[in-house]
């Protein structure tokens, strides 16, 4: 079974404590989202899972073995894009690829299957050096040097930062279609909005893991009523919502503000006259089913409530 | 009054046309997205109207001054930050804000009263000899903003600014951005967060080298006939051909 576990796994450099406390059950051929701002210990976890870093404390075990004592067989299973572009600069398209073939035993003919839809894309690149190949092209490589030993599990650190919206997607597709064969993968970003492609998730911040789930089970248990709120001055609105005595939260979210209120209440005539009376004419203020992001913002919200 | 005039701004590399004939405006004040699939030729197009870089050909115009033989007086009134390169991780807090007020020739009087003022605005007074290397991201790139805007230039160009930055702190940090676009400063800010595209005045967005559409976003939206800035991105920016 590819399934991957941590045990309560701890993880300090020096007087920071980049991973604190952190325990996760990922199950054989999901595709697991590790989401969260820089900071939230997302690439120590990675480091810890693929060997590459000892943990203070916990256990941690990819496919059953564990990171301490069957590291070999590990490096041997995993599949490990980090986040730093780490190919070989000099070296050709088709060098990187049969040097990482070759590195775990294997050739690039017996796993091409698993690589073609992306391989054919740098294809036409086959001969340019890693270093001179554009951003894309460069993270379809480390996908195909990461694949090119068919790994059991498949680690992701940071995929789509940087990424133009549409290269994003284009990702998201590539890794529906490599769950198809089986690979678990682990793949952590900090776009809220890719939480919902993913098959659970782990909310992290602080090197802190606030919840594990299912995207909309999470989006599901937000706490408070919510509500879309939009205008004309949408800057003057949002002081001026933050103004009003019964707002709880209210955040900018692209064309809308989200506003929860303290009490709860359906009845937004109130908050309309307020507005009205600040020089908003024309507010409309609509139902809203909340998304991962007001979720995540949230958490710290109630914290500092209580 | 247009703080940024450009017309037909072409830069070529070799036979490479990485910038194609791009014209626009920009006006005092206004938040103006920057926006294009990766190789669309926005870094580029943004190093010549920081005078870093001289184009092919075009006439450009950035606070006034002429992009080929004002070079200078263009960098002296101009902001930059990115998410790259901002702040020295091995300087403090007030040293920082003491370095570039000092490189943009503000006196002792004014560094003092703006280092004052940055601290009180981030509510980081208790932070000013902390290592900026010891600060979270957020907190450095609102940092990195209020240093980028220290000696009150007419244009600040941001640089995906609040890539990897927590949802709370991204959203503080375009308050910011609000704050002094509303003081008159103009932004010019390129973004992969699409829900950021629509908190800008006007949005362009650049496709293998040209601006194939520039408006506010709720026309765009309209013109493409979709929801959000997201849809609005994602038809344009299929259609492009060449990578970065």
């Amino acid at each position: 079974m590819n399934n991957v576990q941590l045990n309560h796994i701890t993880r300090s450099y020096g007087t920071i404590h980049a991973v604190r406390d952190v325990s996760l059950d990922i199950r054989s051929g999901e595709l697991f989202g590790l989401i969260g701002p820089d900071g939230a210990g997302k690439t120590t976890l990675f480091r810890i899972l693929t060997t590459l870093l000892l943990p203070d404390s916990g256990e941690a075990k990819v496919c059953g073995l564990d990171v301490r004592k069957d590291w070999k067989e590990i490096r041997g299973i995993a599949g490990y894009m980090p986040g730093r572009f780490s190919l070989y600069q000099d070296l050709s398209v088709e060098e990187n690829l049969r040097f990482f073939a070759t590195v775990f035993k294997t050739t690039v003919k017996e796993n091409y299957d698993l690589i073609h839809d992306i391989y054919v894309q740098i294809e036409p690149f086959a001969k340019r050096r890693a270093g001179k190949l554009s951003g894309g092209m460069k993270q379809k490589l480390a996908l195909c040097c990461a694949l090119i030993h068919r790994p059991r599990v498949l680690f992701l650190d940071e995929p789509t930062t940087g990424v133009d919206p549409v290269s994003r997607k284009e990702f998201w597709d590539i890794l529906s279609r490599i769950k198809k064969q089986g690979i678990t993968i682990i793949v952590s970003t900090p776009y809220m909005d890719e939480a919902s492609l993913c098959d659970r998730i782990a909310l992290m911040k602080n090197g802190v893991c606030l919840r594990t789930d299912h995207p909309a089970t999470i989006s599901a248990s937000y706490p408070h009523l919510l509500w879309a709120v939009c205008g004309a001055d949408m800057y003057s609105l949002l002081l001026d919502i933050r103004a009003y005595p019964e707002t709880y939260s209210c955040h900018a979210f692209g064309d809308r503000h989200h506003l929860a209120l303290k009490s709860g209440k359906h009845e937004m005539n109130d908050l309309k006259h307020f507005l009205q009376g600040r020089g908003h004419s024309n507010v409309t203020i609509e139902p809203l089913v909340p998304s991962v992001e007001d979720y995540f913002m949230n958490f710290e919200e109630d914290k500092l409530c209580m | 009054m247009y703080v940024i005039e450009a017309e037909k701004l072409t830069k070529r590399f070799g036979n490479f046309t990485a910038v194609d004939q791009i014209s626009f405006e920009v006006s005092e004040g206004e938040i103006f997205g920057f926006l294009g699939a990766n190789g669309a030729g926005k870094t580029t197009a943004m190093r010549i109207l920081c005078g870093l870089s001289k184009p092919t050909s075009g006439k450009v115009r950035v606070a006034g001054f002429d992009i080929y033989k004002q070079t200078e007086q263009v960098k002296q009134h101009i902001g930059y930050m990115s998410q790259k390169f901002s702040l020295y991780g091995d300087l403090k807090v007030w040293e920082n804000i003491r370095l570039f007020g000092g490189i943009y020739g503000l006196s002792e009087v004014q560094l003092k009263e703006k280092t004052d003022r940055i601290l009180g605005l981030l509510d980081m007074e208790d932070k000013r000899d902390a290592l900026v290397d010891s600060l979270p991201l957020g907190w450095k790139q609102k940092l990195a903003f209020s240093v980028a805007i220290v000696h009150e230039p007419r244009i600040v160009f941001l640089d995906e600014p609040t890539g990897g930055v927590d949802p709370v702190t991204r959203r503080q940090f375009w308050e910011l951005i609000y704050q002094a676009a509303r003081r008159g400063i103009t932004i010019f800010v390129t973004t992969h967060y699409m829900d950021e595209a629509e908190y800008c005045d006007r949005v362009s967005i650049m496709v293998d080298g040209r601006i194939e559409a520039l408006d506010t976003p709720l026309e765009l939206k309209r013109k493409f006939c979709v929801e959000n800035m997201n849809d609005v991105f994602y038809s344009l920016a299929r259609k492009a051909q060449r990578g970065e």
